[in-house]
């Protein structure tokens, strides 16, 4: 019978089928783990220091403005009957909040990260594709339609959720109310703004034409196309609040940047002073046990005040240094017992 | 009859007679009334397993018995079935993937097979039909057809013997490649059977296929024309089986009885059933431990979930109402699709890839095998063969070898080595230039002179050349070369066995050349070139009990001559004792030297003696009845008193290295067991010759020999000794040391067993069922405390049942099996790890086999390099992919504390897809293929390291737990790292806040890079490869991930992670966390590897004790005053 294996021939003899490929054979010997870890460690600490300073410098203020406490300047709109309510909470700086200023509203216990919240949206709508518009996807439902079965524009829990409290911040002179500019532009990310989501066409040179057959959605006040009647670039789906509002947080304790300070008089920043800001409550979140809290902060080249990165780097590069000798100690140690043994 | 047609007619199956009746050329016999073809299986050979039809559903049903892939084909339903949180496609492509490829290699292994099944199957056979020679395929034989075969073939089915073209009506056949006795052994027509085959009408009836080989029962009805049947009986010596060759016969004719799957050679293979390892067996234990935790995961979740919600307005918060339908369904049916949820999002803690992985490891990696250049042998111009790639790391574990002998241990090739005379040690040089190269090398100190008497010498030298049954090859036909006859010059010498051979023709190089026996009468050609003459008188024909054989000659001076040869033990009580002692030391010390001892003895018998011997030699044949017994009475009887003259030495010579292998693997902790059909002296010097018996070991017998007794009958004497030995082996052994199981290091005293298979079915099924797992237990424990053991007279299945028995046994240690013929196919299949020897017995064990080598020295490299290599990259492998899954999916689970319990993915599903197919598998599946922790060349000197790895000792649950908890602990790492960076989401120097996916995408980040690094760390053998995988993976996924959120893909209905990357890339604090993460993740990991005693080539001396592996650094870290 014949051998079967005939076209087996003399293998290759290369050093890949030998399995003699040259190689480097990293040995991590103490003589460059402990000055690795040395320097690491040092670097660490260098890297941590600068953090926790940078972090130190950073000026925050926050105030939880619910009204869950019957004392507190917005209780009265935590009462359900009341419509349009506003309430003015007041705060004093002490010294200059360094500027540009960011102003954020942070909400607790809100659950942005439900599955089935994070995907009722029609991202084809939000691309101002108007065939979406008469029919919403079906993962907009329950908020795809109205009870008088119109396609909501845009649909989606997200959309109908957004946050809708406005604020208007005024610096208290001499008893006197100073308006401070709030800049809405530039608070959400830029490719969300200029690419990833579009408005529809205008239709006969009327935007708000583009939206015929649709309703708004269910919470909002009012529809997409009146979101900013002043500046049309901040209006339907550009607009900014709703942008960031769409940008979904990763955690149920979030905050969202609401506007720069970075205009007129307080480029600088907030100077000393009293403070008064008007909160126009529209955004329930007790039934839930919700928070809504305002922040101002600075930021620096590190984002906004992060103790825990700066503290993390101190711990490590520490740890790092610490080994480093330990292990200086058991090497001497150990050499010594070698020399015995030979 | 009728009803006996009728059976026969519907379903034979069901009734199976227990005879079966064939008509020799298909012709009808008169006194049948009518000619029923029987319906007899076809001569076709299967070992393949699937054929085009079944293949997809067998396939996908052997699949699926798998527990993984089960367990994602019902993944994937859920997902289509349930709205879940990742698309079926997740995980149904990956899994699609997996069964493609799986069914695709074993589509192509059992193709391979089908291309051997039909090699043989097409082999052209000629059939004589209706007086024509008809070529045919040798499938197409049925039962009843007259074969005609001839010489070196082998034969198509079982035959029985009709005609053969010698005159006497026998034939010579080698049964190498079934039992493993290359010897030849003839055949004998039956007699009465015309010459004209063609007219010849006969009636055979035979007992249904049994597997026995040497057992056959039939009765043959011969019909001549007017005269009244003539019924011969049929034995073995009639029946030809399929796989043996045809020798020294020009041509034979033979009907088949038994074909194809009926055959004994057939039926003597086990059925094949798949291979699994011992790795695949830790896989599948720790794929259980994993869906525990899945499961586990999935219920906490589901409970927290209805916990949670169960708050006031955290179910059902305004902005996020459900849809009536989800209102109305009921709870239970609700809490158990969100379980099911949980189940698909957290399913990737069972890795599919991991099985891709590993298919893929197992498939590349057995091209090393092949492609190595040392398993190249030159003679036979081929290298290794892998024929099932599923147990490469089982070579590294494998516990027990067992080995053919012939042809494998031994080339089966027997040579003169030296010869005793009176006391004198003659050894031949062919250097030495004497005229006859017969010089003493030593001899009797105290005598001064320095041979033998002449006359003794000639006596010897004569009594070689006439004490045996060799044939001289007839001239002509010694065309082909066959070693195994030992053709040397220009005689060839036909033998039963190949010893006589070597005899002869060491007789001949010192001058006695046999000549040949022509009626009755042996010519020799003596020193002086003269022709001598002896008429053979009897021949006392050689058997296993007397152990010895005799002939009686007369000479031409009409002296009466006895010759005898045979073992030591059987001539030395039957010559003068005075006689003995000069010569059993040389016997004893060519014995621990691995020669095959005989002695010489002779006696001159007067008129007298010769008549009383030949009448009572004559009346003995005759008898009808007891002949046997009154045979070996008479043989008793005339071979007394005789005087010794001699002994030879004879070497089955060794394969090459074939020592030095077994050296290797016993010092690697490996028991090796002999399993040979041979004879047990003739095993027994191999062993010997191989160093696996040594001179101190004390061998335990357990023989049909030690069992006679007068006083017990076998049984209690079988008792009697098992208990004997087991105390001396076992209990009076010292005591083992807990860890210290290998008893190689444990024994003071080298015990080697012997057994013998009379002993092992008697021992196998004892008169009384009740003893028989004692006795198992007793002789499993005797084996395991000794050094080597030796099964010699074994059938093939017992061979299989030997194995077995020690792979059932307490532990279940790996077992690997070694041969070269078909006699070793079926514990080639029993084993754990069949391996076949590419030698000269024919292909049958190459083709059952899982890895074939050519030489038995390969052996050794494919075990101790090979299969550790193996052993250690698999193990790796899959420990790794354990973990690398658990660090993924760990941060997915504790992400769903912190969104409701909603099953929201961490991840965006593109990287829940690619992370286990693209990020982290390219690197471990280089690892797995390149790494060598210690180079090949270490593991080949230093056979001991092999049990640094033995007894699965990378997968044991310590270390499974070791990398458990390093992917809690990273998990860990990675999630609560990112959540308290996000405690304030304002991330950028603009103030701008991140979102979720990006939160998954720097876990993510440092996920891929920590896991990819730790293999790094791992990697201590750092190919091109290597590096170019490693930073290649890391840097295609930062390539992919900018990718994959640069651009608006059109097919996605969601743009989640558009520009996510880049964003988060622009955080200088986004980066800063990331390396810190990675490096506090593999912080343990590096104070470890530094830790650990370095591995250099010094170390080669260090690894005797495996046990302070670890290191002695941390230990005296941790023990500070054992300095």
């Amino acid at each position: 019978m014949k051998n079967e294996g005939e076209a087996s021939e003399q293998p290759d003899n290369t050093a890949f089928t030998q399995q003699q490929l040259p190689a480097w054979q990293p040995i991590l010997s103490a003589g460059i783990v402990i000055p690795g870890f040395l320097i690491i460690g040092l670097a660490f600490l260098g890297i941590g220091i600068g953090l926790f300073l940078t972090s130190q410098t950073i000026q925050v203020l926050e105030m939880d403005y619910t009204g869950v406490e019957k004392d507190s300047p917005c209780f009265q709109c935590t009462i359900q009957s009341v419509q349009n309510c506003t309430c003015e909470v007041t705060f004093s700086l002490s010294a200059l909040f360094t500027g540009p200023v960011f102003f954020y509203y942070g909400l607790s216990n809100y659950f942005q990260n439900f599955r089935k919240y994070g995907v009722s949206k029609d991202y084809y709508q939000l691309t101002g594709d108007t065939q979406y518009f008469k029919s919403p996807r079906d993962v907009c439902f329950p908020y795809s339609h109205d009870s008088k079965n119109n396609p909501i524009v845009p649909c989606g829990a997200i959309a109908n959720s957004m946050f809708n409290d406005t604020f208007e911040l005024y610096q208290i002179i001499n008893g006197t109310k100073k308006k401070v500019p709030l800049d809405g532009k530039g608070i959400s990310w830029w490719t969300d703004f200029n690419i990833k989501y579009r408005n529809p066409s205008s239709v006969n040179g009327s935007f708000a034409s583009a939206f015929d057959g649709t309703v708004k959605p269910i919470n909002w006040p009012k529809a997409a196309y009146e979101l900013d009647l002043t500046d049309p670039n901040n209006n339907g789906f550009l607009n900014q609040d709703f942008l960031v509002w769409m940008r979904r947080a990763a955690l149920p304790q979030f905050r969202k940047l609401y506007r720069r300070i970075t205009e007129g008089d307080y480029a600088g920043g907030l100077p000393a002073g009293n403070y008064s800001l008007t909160v126009h409550y529209n955004y329930p979140v007790l039934s839930f046990d919700g928070r809504k809290k305002l922040v101002f902060s600075n930021v620096s080249w590190m984002g906004g005040k992060n103790d825990f990165l700066g503290i993390a780097y101190l711990v490590v590069g520490s740890l790092c240094v610490v080994m480093s000798v330990v292990m200086l100690i058991v090497y001497a140690k150990f050499k010594f017992s070698d020399d015995d043994d030979a | 009859m009728l009803r006996r047609r009728l059976n026969r007619l519907c379903g034979g199956d069901e009734e199976r007679v227990d005879s079966r009746t064939i008509y020799v050329g298909h012709r009808p016999c008169p006194d049948t009334e009518a000619f029923i073809p029987s319906k007899f299986c076809d001569n076709r050979i299967v070992s393949s397993k699937y054929t085009v039809w079944n293949f997809l559903p067998k396939n996908l049903f052997e699949q699926f018995r798998r527990i993984a892939n089960f367990y994602f084909l019902i993944i994937f339903l859920v997902q289509v079935i349930v709205d879940t949180p990742t698309s079926p496609v997740t995980s149904g492509l990956p899994l699609f993937f997996v069964i493609t490829v799986t069914a695709i290699k074993q589509g192509y292994e059992d193709w391979l097979r089908h291309k051997a099944d039909k090699e043989v199957n097409k082999y052209p056979v000629t059939v004589l039909e209706d007086g024509r020679s008809v070529k045919k395929e040798s499938e197409k034989i049925k039962v009843g057809d007259v074969v005609e075969v001839v010489e070196d073939e082998t034969f198509p089915c079982d035959l029985i013997l009709l005609q053969s073209s010698r005159e006497d009506g026998t034939c010579f056949v080698t049964t190498a490649s079934l039992d493993g006795e290359s010897n030849h052994k003839t055949h004998y027509t039956v007699p009465d059977i015309e010459k004209d085959l063609q007219t010849l009408t006969s009636a055979i009836e035979c007992e249904q296929p049994q597997p026995d080989l040497y057992k056959f029962v039939g009765r043959m009805h011969i019909y001549k024309l007017e005269q009244e049947p003539v019924v011969r009986s049929l034995g073995p010596e009639n029946l030809l089986l399929k796989g043996a060759t045809l020798k020294n016969t020009k041509k034979i004719y033979g009907v088949s009885v038994y074909t194809g799957m009926e055959t004994k050679m057939a039926l003597n293979y086990q059925g094949k059933s798949q291979k699994r390892s011992a790795v695949e067996k830790s896989i599948n234990a720790f794929l259980l431990v994993y869906l525990s935790i899945l499961i586990s995961k999935a219920v906490v979740c589901t409970t927290l979930k209805y916990v949670w919600q169960s708050k006031e307005g955290q179910d059902e918060p305004w902005y996020n109402q459900k849809t009536q339908k989800e209102k109305d369904t009921n709870m239970y049916l609700k809490m158990f699709t969100d379980f099911l949820s949980f189940m698909v999002l957290f399913n990737f803690i069972i890795p599919v890839s991991m099985y891709v992985t590993v298919e893929m490891q197992k498939f590349l990696g057995s091209f090393f095998i092949t492609w190595d250049k040392d398993f190249f042998d030159p003679e036979i111009q081929e290298g290794a063969l892998v024929n099932t790639s599923d147990l490469n790391e089982e070579l590294g574990q494998v516990e027990y070898v067992f080995t053919d002998k012939t042809g494998t241990l031994t080339q089966n090739n027997m040579e003169f080595i030296e010869c005793c005379i009176d006391g004198f040690q003659y050894r031949y040089r062919d250097t030495q230039s004497e005229v006859d190269g017969f010089t003493v090398t030593d001899g009797p100190v105290n005598k001064l002179q320095q041979k033998a008497g002449w006359e003794k010498e000639e006596l010897f030298l004569r009594a070689l050349c006439l004490c045996h049954t060799v044939q001289v090859k007839e001239a002509g036909s010694e065309v082909l070369v066959d070693q195994v006859d030992g053709i040397d010059g220009l005689l060839g010498f036909i033998a039963s066995s190949p010893d006589e051979i070597a005899l002869v023709k060491g007789a001949m190089k010192y001058g006695f050349t046999f000549l040949g026996l022509e009626s009755k009468s042996m010519k020799i050609k003596n020193r002086q070139n003269d022709i001598e003459e002896y008429k053979l008188l009897h021949v006392l024909n050689f058997d296993p009990v007397r152990r010895r054989m005799s002939v009686i000659v007369q000479t031409k001076s009409g002296e009466t001559l006895l010759f005898c040869k045979g073992a030591d033990s059987s001539i030395f009580p039957r010559v003068r004792p005075e006689e003995v002692d000069r010569i059993r030391m040389h016997v004893e010390r060519n014995a621990t030297e691995g020669y095959r001892t005989l002695c010489v003895a002779y006696k001159q018998l007067s008129a007298e003696e010769y008549a009383m011997a030949d009448t009572g030699l004559r009346e003995a044949r005759l008898a009808l009845q007891d002949r046997e017994e009154k045979l070996m009475a008479m043989y008793n009887q005339v071979e007394m008193g005789m005087s010794l003259i001699g002994a030879t030495a004879v070497e089955d010579r060794l394969q090459e290295e074939a020592a030095e292998t077994m050296e290797a693997l016993q010092g690697a902790g490996m028991k090796v067991w002999v399993l040979t059909g041979d004879k047990m002296e003739t095993a027994k010097s191999t062993c010997y010759a191989c160093r696996l018996f040594q001179r101190g070991t004390e061998l335990l017998e357990l023989t049909v020999r030690t069992l006679e007794d007068e006083k017990l009958n076998r049984d209690q004497k079988l008792h009697e000794l098992l208990q004997e030995y087991h105390n001396k082996a076992v209990k009076d052994a010292p005591p083992v040391k807990a860890g210290v199981t290998r008893s190689w290091s444990t024994a003071n005293q080298d015990y080697g067993f012997i057994i013998d298979g009379a002993t092992l079915s008697l021992l196998m099924n004892p008169p009384h069922d009740a003893d028989a797992s004692q006795y198992k237990s007793l002789f499993l424990q005797i084996c395991q405390n000794c050094t080597a053991v030796l099964c010699c007279r074994m059938a093939p299945l017992q061979k299989a049942q030997i194995v077995k028995m020690v792979k059932n046994s307490q532990g279940s240690p790996i077992t690997l099996s070694i041969g070269d013929g078909a006699n070793d196919v079926s514990m080639i299949l029993e084993a754990h790890v069949g391996i076949g020897i590419k030698g000269k017995e024919g292909r049958q064990a190459v083709r059952n086999s899982d890895y074939a080598i050519p030489k038995l020295k390969h052996l050794k490299k494919l075990l101790l390099a090979h299969g550790h290599l193996y052993y250690v990259r698999i193990a790796h492998l899959v420990q790794y992919f354990f973990y690398k899954n658990l660090c993924f999916i760990l941060p997915q689970f504790l992400y769903q504390f912190f969104c409701g319990y909603s099953q929201q993915p961490l991840y965006d599903a593109a990287y829940l897809t690619m992370y286990n197919i693209c990020f982290t598998s390219m690197p471990i599946l280089a690892y797995s293929l390149l790494e060598q922790h210690i180079s090949i060349e270490i593991l080949l000197h230093n056979a001991a390291l092999y049990r640094e790895i033995a007894n699965n000792a990378m997968l044991r649950w310590r270390p499974f737990l070791y990398w458990t908890v390093l992917g809690i602990f990273q998990g860990l790492m990675f999630f609560f790292g990112v959540r308290f960076l996000f405690s304030n989401p304002a991330l950028q120097d603009n103030g701008q806040v991140f979102g979720n996916w990006s939160y998954g995408t720097i876990v993510f980040t440092v996920l891929v890079f920590t896991v990819t690094l730790k293999l790094a760390l791992d990697t201590r053998h750092w190919t091109w490869i290597n590096h170019f995988v490693i930073w290649g993976s890391l840097a295609f996924y930062v390539f992919f991930s900018f990718f994959w959120g640069g651009i608006i893909w059109p097919f996605l209905k969601q743009q989640r992670l558009y520009f996510v990357f880049a964003n988060v890339l622009s955080s200088v604090s986004a980066w800063l966390v990331i390396i810190i993460l990675i490096l506090l993740s593999l912080l343990p990991e590096i104070l470890l590897v530094v830790l650990r005693k370095p591995r250099g080539h010094h170390s080669q001396q260090l690894s005797e004790d495996s046990s302070t592996d670890t290191n002695r650094w941390l230990r005296s870290l941790l023990s500070p005053t054992r300095i």
